[in-house]
């Protein structure tokens, strides 16, 4: 039977296929679902880890222990876990491991573009890469046989396209895996596991003939494959590229790689020899074709496309025609089109944050107080953009805080703020929550607080008392985990309450010690929450702007006073409050 | 088999994910190799919802190609509007007559475009444009969030397949709750377009 799934949908049920036992994550776009699938099977163990790196150590605990272990995350998760990811990859495991990398070319949610096929070159680990949701699936159990035979973490890379994409998934009818019989045995072996050096030098030399076996195996495994066509062109190509390219190029000889990590060199000289030009078509670093042409290989690769950036049919179809590996159809059509769609100059519709959202407020608030606000990463880095405008620095996960510090010891003179949400104060703010405190600095962190993972879709986190397999549990209190550190000043708010919310922040901004305020309200998504919108009176209505710098998307200009539209209003009464004319209503 | 390569566009809970869902697995059903593709970026709602459903006798990407679409499903006149690059002449074009205006046009800053000019710039990219009330029927139906079943009942009379196979997809992928409501939208939808 056949069922259209996912790329993570697909990657969460190969690895239940495949005897996959314990599953960790932290949320992160276009890698979220993966977790979220898996932790529905029968019989598995799933979490959400506060971080990525404490997801990579649970992973490797569970394969050390001889259980197959699947760790999943989006490209920058991966940053977060490499210091675990390397010390694996030396010891090795007793299980099969699996980490997915799901990466975002376009950076569709993301704040980077980093291309994590170099990990697999810099950790020293196998890595491949799907096209489909078929392979995606299949691909699992090969990576986790590949980690057995070869002792060693390998790497699952996906790409938004793929993770976010339905295609086809053959079901199988066979019984589920087995419960097994027996608890693990954890047998005990210091040598391998303790990375002391003495150890790590004895283990460094095996890990480089490892890659060599590895390089063996890639020669002959099916998944890398010569699909022979047309010789004049050959196509290199791997992943969601590999589609498009095949769209363009549909009766070239292909070589489709679907381990990219290391590569064959005799499959790829065999290749190169039975075609005239070799063309290496991949999204953006030159990961392969750099490789390739150390091989001695001639390639043309980034020559043509382009190293930033999202690859579409399209663009591959432009690039190759550019090139001259195509002919292609006029498209004046098209052109006349682009160019009527330009001289329309359609307004942007950026990401806003939703109607009834906790934040706005907060951030209303944050504008008013004319302070410098060091912002962080959630749904809430949306408070930077126009009109709330009211976050001026926004790096990594965790960065907020710390920044804010660093600034405020540099000697600058502004009100500092450091904002953060609860799930990413639980991934990594605790840390320079603490020096803020140790080396006294006098930031307000505030902790905008929806009492959920939002942004990636509501997930759980240690602040909710609910586990990922939906299981009641101690909830982390943040009020008792912050005052226990050491913090005497601790309020907390709800951004609702726009004169309470500023009030408390301008006792804290000026109290000149370190201090932490809760912005409290749940994720109106998540709480499904709909309140009556208010009315606005078009008579009272002075058509002063005011409520349109909440940046709302209820709240419409019309001619010459404004109007909320019903549909899209979820009634939190920001509005209300801030209206200067009384002519917003509440209902 | 002949291609189908469809187009939606919308803004972030409009309900395109639900109607993408919909209209891949009615292509399944119908015996198609079936691909189907969505961005939604950063937001949970109110930014703009991309999805490609690709049908056809073997597909690869699940991206439509530019002056490929055959279809294009416009949830919001502004979202339909930015999408003349991937028409071809004879393209169906369904606008949902319903504005979502973003911020810059509320702070004066952008000009939400005219009924007008949207149709004349699909029109001019070969698009055959058909307004829909959908948010208007759906809303008058109970749940203005419908209007992607709305579109899918509208679209359907064009793209095939019988009454039955639709409506067993809408049952299988729509909860329980909302099925009859959503069965009356799809109705509604396609008695707007007879073929």
């Amino acid at each position: 039977m056949k069922k259209l799934m996912t790329g993570n949908e697909a990657i969460a049920y190969g690895a239940y296929l495949n005897g996959v036992r314990v599953g960790a994550a932290y949320p992160g776009t276009p890698s979220t679902e993966i977790m979220d699938n898996f932790s529905g099977y029968p019989g598995v163990f799933a979490e959400w880890a506060p971080n990525e790196k404490v997801a990579m150590d649970v992973g490797i605990g569970a394969a050390y222990a001889g259980t197959r272990a699947l760790v999943s995350m989006k490209h920058v998760g991966v940053n977060v876990a490499a210091d675990s990811l390397f010390y694996a990859v030396y010891t090795g495991l007793k299980g099969g491991l699996v980490l997915v990398t799901a990466d975002d070319p376009g950076m569709h949610s993301s704040q980077n573009e980093q291309d994590n096929r170099n990990y697999a070159k810099f950790a020293k680990l196998p890595m491949l890469e799907p096209a489909d949701s078929e392979e995606a699936k299949q691909f699992v159990g090969i990576a986790l046989e590949m980690s057995e035979t070869f002792d060693t973490p390998v790497m699952l890379r996906t790409v938004t396209r793929l993770s976010h994409s339905s295609t086809s998934v053959e079901i199988s009818e066979e019984a589920p895996p087995a419960a097994p019989p027996e608890p693990p045995l954890y047998e005990r072996d210091a040598v391998k596991f303790v990375m002391v050096p003495a150890n790590a030098r004895r283990r460094h030399p095996v890990i480089e003939e490892r890659i060599k076996k590895l390089a063996e195996y890639a020669e002959n495994t099916p998944i890398n494959r010569i699909e022979p066509g047309d010789d004049t062109i050959g196509i290199i190509a791997a992943g969601s590229v590999y589609q498009y390219a095949r769209e363009v190029f549909p009766g070239a000889t292909f070589l489709k790689l679907g381990m990219v990590y290391p590569l064959p060199a005799k499959l790829l000289q065999q290749f190169a020899s039975r075609v005239k030009t070799v063309v290496v078509i991949e999204e953006l670093d030159p990961f392969l074709e750099e490789q390739i042409r150390l091989m001695g290989i001639e390639a043309r690769g980034k020559d043509i496309f382009p190293i930033i950036g999202e690859f579409s049919p399209a663009l591959v179809r432009e690039r190759s025609a550019s090139a001259g590996l195509i002919s292609t159809p006029a498209a004046a059509r098209a052109e006349a089109a682009a160019a009527a769609a330009e001289a329309a100059e359609l307004p942007i519709r950026p990401p806003i944050l939703c109607p009834g959202c906790g934040h706005r407020g907060m951030f209303h608030v944050f504008r008013e107080s004319g302070a410098l606000v060091l912002g962080d990463i959630g749904c809430y880095t949306l408070g930077y953009a126009p009109p709330l405008s009211a976050m001026h620095t926004t790096g990594c996960m965790g960065a907020g805080i710390g920044v804010a510090h660093g600034i405020g010891k540099a000697g600058v003179k502004d009100r500092i703020i450091a904002v953060l949400g609860d799930s990413t104060f639980f991934h990594s703010g605790i840390h320079p929550l603490i020096d803020v405190l140790y080396n006294e600095s006098t930031v307000t962190v505030v902790i905008a607080d929806n009492s959920v993972t939002a942004m990636t879709g509501h997930q759980q986190h240690p602040g909710t008392g609910i586990t990922l397999q939906k299981k009641t549990t101690k909830a982390v209190n943040l009020e008792q985990l912050v005052r226990s550190l050491g913090f005497e000043k601790v309020d907390i708010c709800d951004p609702y309450d726009l004169d309470g919310l500023a009030k408390t922040l301008e006792d804290h901004l000026e109290s000149g010690k370190p201090s932490v305020i809760i912005a409290r309200r749940p994720c109106v998504l998540y709480a499904k929450e709909k309140r009556t919108a208010p009315q606005i009176d078009p008579e009272l209505c002075v058509n002063c702007g005011t409520c349109l710098e909440l940046g709302c998307s209820p709240l419409m200009q019309e001619e010459d006073y404004v109007t909320i539209d019903p549909i899209l209003c979820n009634g939190c009464g920001l509005c209300v409050q801030v209206c200067p004319a009384e002519a917003i209503i509440a209902r | 088999m002949k291609k189908i390569d469809i187009l939606m566009a919308g803004v972030g809970g409009q309900g395109t994910i639900l109607a993408s869902n919909i209209l891949a697995e009615v292509g399944l059903e119908l015996g198609y190799d079936v691909k189907k593709s969505e961005v939604h970026g950063m937001a949970q709602r109110g930014g703009t919802v991309e999805s490609h459903v690709r049908w056809g006798e073997k597909v690869y990407a699940p991206l439509v190609e530019q002056g490929q679409a055959d279809y294009l499903l416009g949830f919001e006149m502004l979202e339909a509007a930015r999408w003349p690059l991937y028409l071809k002449e004879g393209t169906v074009v369904l606008i949902n007559r319903y504005r979502i205006p973003p911020p810059a046009v509320n702070l004066g800053k952008a000009k939400y475009p005219s009924e007008q000019e949207i149709e004349s710039l699909l029109k001019g990219a070969g698009g055959r444009v058909i307004w829909i009330e959908g948010t208007g029927i759906a809303g008058e139906l109970g749940n203005p969030a419908m209007v992607g079943v709305v579109l899918l009942g509208a679209v359907s009379n064009l793209l095939g397949g019988a009454e039955e196979v639709w409506m067993k997809v809408i049952q299988r992928l729509v909860p329980e709750k909302f099925l009859e409501l959503n069965k009356k939208a799809f109705l509604a939808g396609r008695a707007l377009i007879i073929s």
